[in-house]
């Protein structure tokens, strides 16, 4: 049996640290060191308060707490789950690093308007660890939305022509799927339901409507979340590289683009439940979408020269595998798509942070004129090269072990298929990530663009992805907290 | 007192209004203490008002003691007194954020101008309150003439927009007119309460003349709310009026209207008849469907600030008329508490563009070049009224349209549910696109080297008696999205009498 649920305002307050930290940020505008002083604080507190809870939620049970009732039956309210814990915890632990790193980035590139940049970055950490501990899709949609919005001065943070035609293209794709489509399925589910819109274990779906009406509200909410960037509405990931890049690692690698896979892996697992979606054999057609983002995207990805182009379109396939991981309904299947959210994580926040401080470092953007310059950045390149290996899935790197559950996952249910897919991809991933790390350190010497001399980026640059570069190691040696959290969680969910 | 609480809300503005003129020849400095005090006064009797209609329900007030059917008689229920407090409230933001614009834009005309405000309001709060059909029509005329003075003083277009506004809210309230004068035919009297019992008392329900009645009141309200296809006359008044007088009427007159559509319907007619008898409810969601995509486009076509928002108020009175044809509870909620909600976003729009009219003294889109650096309070109060507009929750207009949607699934018309949607869509791209100045300026930097704009100018915010009407406005929207159960349970109450759920339009 499980424990009753525990009332507490912990994830309330650890969705708010991050929304308050922006008026110490504003307030310290003028000191760089204190207003980023306050970043940090607001980064541990938060780690901590949504680390305390973590025993809690090993033990099996969970978290909840109701805000306020804003529609009659629909409240802003809190709860804290399996799932939602492995999310909070990447999230939250990536934001600490990451706010070392953009020191080290905007002071080193000396960009403008640092304390907006800082406090945007705090508001849409609110919102994603809001998502994350969302307890019913209305509370969902709405940091959904503020997530949007709150990224969008932070993607057209030049505030140049290219920063405006990336940001329009940003908030098009966002805003019109969440509002074309979520709003209304959630206003449909609503009605259909009399009025539950709480993500339930088993989900809630069942009996209230068709296999039609299933499909279609399928349709809309996995495309509806476009952060997930399912293809076709992926192109607004490519664009919104013209961000700097701790945006990019931490949001179009992190935050964002998993909140949008959180969302579904939600309304699969809250909304429709596992054992509906699989009674009308709905996983399959979304395993096929997905399965065509992973092909196509890995193949765009082999064409972009620009390098964070081609880790946004990594990126974009590696989030197709989460979904298709959840869709395959199996339990490993779904295991293994818990898990490389946090896997991904951390090992695509490595090569997002080795691509910026390159960039910092020497201001190139373009792979072809990479050649060479292990030689002059080791530590950036060495940890490029495990960031890659865990998103290629190889040993030695925690993207193995989830790759691992998602490969046996489409074992167990004999979808052989799919199993071709994802090794394909694999060998996709390796095909556009190995190079860029072998021509850096092994090339002719006339080939070579660098001196010998070493010449790292800014300090707070290399500490930042040193560190995410050794976490992803030690998660391959002791992968055991996410682990055990997506094993509650599959258990959780399968239950029957 | 307490119970004088109704009429003191028309009484105060209309008093004032006549110490403002005699005052106002000899102290021109004492109109502005006076107007807003006035308002404040009148603002407070409605809150009283409210309170009292939520603990008494509907109040009955009959003017000078004379007992309807042949005196006046002010019937509030829960309708009418929420939508006295959002006119009275109004009124007041706008008379405070007139302080500097008035001498600026008409100074040789304070007190001329302080009076016809104050005058206006007063009407309008009467067509709020009244119970009389005639009585409304008087008032419909009075403001009417008030606000073509109260326009006419803008620019120099202004004159001509008033003239063709005088033109057609003439039409608008003679078809208005008739139309009660065929009731009172039929029915011989005119009190609304009475009329609708005389109706279904004699089965009058029936009749040709009754049914000629509802389509000349229907068509003359719909001109004077500025419903497409008859909205020609709303565009220009707005966009070239004072700042003031748009600021004031821009929200107000058309939601004012959209109410007497519903008392109309539901008080005088009854909703067996509009809804069921008739069965025209789905050719005018159409209609409606039709109004906001028209509002919405025409809307992305314009240059100029206030033409562009004053073509929202066209596709927002598409949302509302679709949502009370819709038939439902959860439309006729959708729609009243749209009409609440759409003031004062509508307010928190018209207030920013007369903000950057008063400090570039343009019109055109692109004066909001780089305020977000220069004015960032400002562009505050424009993001969240410009976010509610759009549908972002914990806004007002996202409820508003949480239940206009509800309404329009419940009732199967899809159309009407994926027009709101475009529409959300289309504000989006309007508002994105003032943002995009904003931030970007109007022709941003090419490439990455030169992306430092010379954004390092000093702040230069609007006087406060400008920029806290706005910032009180922006959290309004916030409250009445946050709060919005209690203003839907008074709404609700009010639905629920008419016993709606059963007759669902299909």
């Amino acid at each position: 049996m499980t424990p009753p649920a525990i009332i507490s305002i912990t994830p309330v307050l650890a969705s708010l640290v991050s929304l308050l930290a922006v008026i110490p940020i504003i307030l310290l505008g003028g000191r760089a060191n204190l207003r980023e002083g306050a970043s940090f604080v607001a980064g541990i507190v938060k780690f901590g308060l949504i680390a305390s809870m973590l025993p809690t939620i090993m033990a099996g049970s969970t978290i909840e707490y109701t805000l306020w009732e804003i529609v009659p039956n629909l409240a802003i309210a809190f709860r804290v789950d399996a799932l939602g814990m492995i999310f909070g915890l990447v999230a939250s632990s990536l934001w600490i690093i990451t706010t070392l790193y953009s020191i080290g980035y905007m002071r080193g590139l000396k960009e403008h308007a640092q304390t907006r940049f800082f406090s945007y970055f705090s508001v849409s950490l609110a919102a994603t660890i809001g998502v994350a501990f969302s307890a019913n899709l209305f509370t969902l949609f709405l940091f959904y939305e503020m997530l949007s919005l709150a990224t969008y001065p932070l993607v057209t943070h030049h505030q140049d022509k290219e920063a405006r035609s990336g940001g329009r293209t940003y908030l098009t794709y966002l805003l019109t799927a969440s509002i074309l489509f979520v709003l209304p399925s959630l206003i449909y589910i609503f009605i259909k339901t009399g009025g539950g819109l709480d993500f339930v274990a088993g989900g809630f779906l069942e009996g209230h409507v068709g296999g039609t009406e299933a499909l279609v509200l399928l349709i809309l909410l996995t495309f509806g979340f476009a952060k997930a960037g399912i293809m076709p509405l992926h192109s607004w990931l490519p664009a919104a590289m013209v961000a700097p890049t701790p945006v990019s690692a931490l949001l179009h690698a992190v935050a964002v683009v998993k909140v949008g896979v959180f969302c579904i892996l939600r309304v699969y697992s809250g909304v429709f439940g596992i054992e509906f979606l699989s009674d009308l054999n709905l996983g399959t057609i979304v395993t096929w979408i997905a399965a065509f983002t992973v092909v196509v995207s890995s193949l765009i990805a082999l064409t972009q020269d620009n390098l964070k182009r081609r880790l946004a379109f990594s990126t974009i396939g590696q989030l197709s595998y989460i979904v298709l991981g959840m869709a395959l309904l199996t339990p490993k299947g779904v295991t293994g798509s818990m898990m490389h959210i946090a896997m991904h994580a951390w090992g695509k926040i490595t090569l997002f942070f080795c691509a910026g401080a390159i960039f910092q470092a020497t201001g190139k953007k373009y792979i072809s004129e990479m050649v060479g310059i292990g030689k002059r950045m080791p530590v950036t390149m060495a940890a490029f090269f495990i960031g890659s290996l865990s998103v290629i899935g190889i040993p030695l790197a925690g993207g193995f072990w989830s790759k691992l559950y998602l490969l046996w996952g489409t074992v167990e249910d004999g979808r052989f298929t799919m199993l071709v897919v994802l090794l394909t991809s694999s060998l996709l991933n390796a095909a556009y990530f190995f190079p860029i790390a072998f021509r850096a350190f092994f090339c002719k010497p006339e080939d070579s663009r660098f001196e010998a001399k070493v010449e790292e980026a800014h300090p707070c640059a290399v500490v930042a992805l040193s560190l995410t570069a050794v976490v992803t190691m030690l998660l391959f040696i002791y992968p055991e907290p996410f682990f055990a959290l997506a094993d509650t969680a599959t258990q959780h969910l399968m239950n029957r | 007192m307490i119970d004088q609480a109704p009429a003191i809300v028309l009484l105060a503005p209309f008093l004032t209004a006549v110490l403002v003129v005699l005052v106002g020849m000899k102290y021109e400095r004492a109109c502005f203490p006076l107007v807003v005090l006035g308002l404040c006064c009148s603002a407070a009797a409605a809150v009283q008002t409210l309170l009292q209609v939520i603990e008494a329900g509907t109040l009955r007030y009959s003017m000078g003691g004379w007992p309807p059917p042949f005196g006046i008689e002010f019937r509030i229920d829960g309708l009418n007194a929420l939508v006295a407090l959002t006119v009275s409230t109004v009124a007041l933001i706008s008379a405070v954020y007139s302080k500097n614009r008035v001498p600026e834009e008409n100074g040789d005309k304070i007190s001329i101008y302080y009076t016809l405000l104050l005058l206006v309001v007063t009407w309008l709060l009467g067509m709020v309150m009244t119970g009389d059909a005639f009585n409304l029509y008087v008032l419909l005329e009075v403001s009417a003439l008030t606000s073509y003075a109260l326009i006419a003083m803008g620019t120099r277009r202004a004159t001509v927009a008033a003239f063709k506004y005088a033109i057609m809210g003439t039409i608008g309230a003679s078809f208005y007119l008739l139309g009660v004068g065929y009731l009172y035919i039929k029915t011989g009297s005119l009190n609304m309460f009475d009329i609708h019992e005389v109706l279904v008392a004699e089965n009058l329900h029936q009749s040709t003349t009754v049914l000629v009645a509802f389509i000349l009141i229907t068509v003359g309200v719909w001109i004077k709310m500025a419903f497409f296809p008859l909205h020609a006359w709303l565009p220009n008044s707005y966009a070239f009026a004072p700042t003031t007088t748009s600021c004031l009427l821009g929200p107000l007159v058309t939601k004012v209207m959209v109410y007497v559509m519903i008392r109309m319907m539901l008080t005088v007619f009854d909703p067996l008849y509009t809804y069921l008898q008739l069965n025209w409810g789905n050719i005018v969601v159409w209609m409606a469907v039709i109004a906001i995509l028209a509002g919405s486009l025409a809307a992305l076509a314009q240059t100029d600030l206030r033409r562009m928002l004053a073509f929202l108020i066209v596709a927002e009175v598409g949302y509302m008329v679709g949502g009370v044809w819709l038939a439902n509870t959860a439309g006729l909620v959708g729609a009243i508490y749209h009409l609440i909600a759409d003031v004062f976003m509508t307010l928190c729009v018209f207030l920013f563009a007369g903000i950057v009219f008063a400090k570039t003294g343009k019109r055109d889109i692109t004066a909001t070049h780089g305020l977000f650096a220069k004015m960032p309070l400002t562009m505050a109060g424009l993001v969240v009224g410009a976010l509610s507009l759009i549908g972002i929750p914990p806004t007002a207009g996202f409820f508003s349209k949480w239940y206009l949607i509800q309404g329009g699934m419940a009732a199967g018309h899809w159309g009407y549910v994926t027009a709101l949607l475009i529409s959300s869509l289309a504000m989006a791209v309007l508002f994105f696109r003032v943002f995009e100045y904003a931030f970007f300026g109007v022709k941003p930097a090419e490439g990455h080297g030169d992306h430092h704009p010379s954004g390092k100018g000093k702040f230069s915010e609007a006087s406060a008696s400008m920029l806290l009407p706005l910032l009180g406005t922006a959290s309004l929207v916030l409250l009445i999205g946050i709060f919005n159960q209690s203003i839907v349970s008074i709404i609700t109450d009010f639905v629920g009498q008419f016993n709606l759920t059963g007759s669902i339009m299909r």
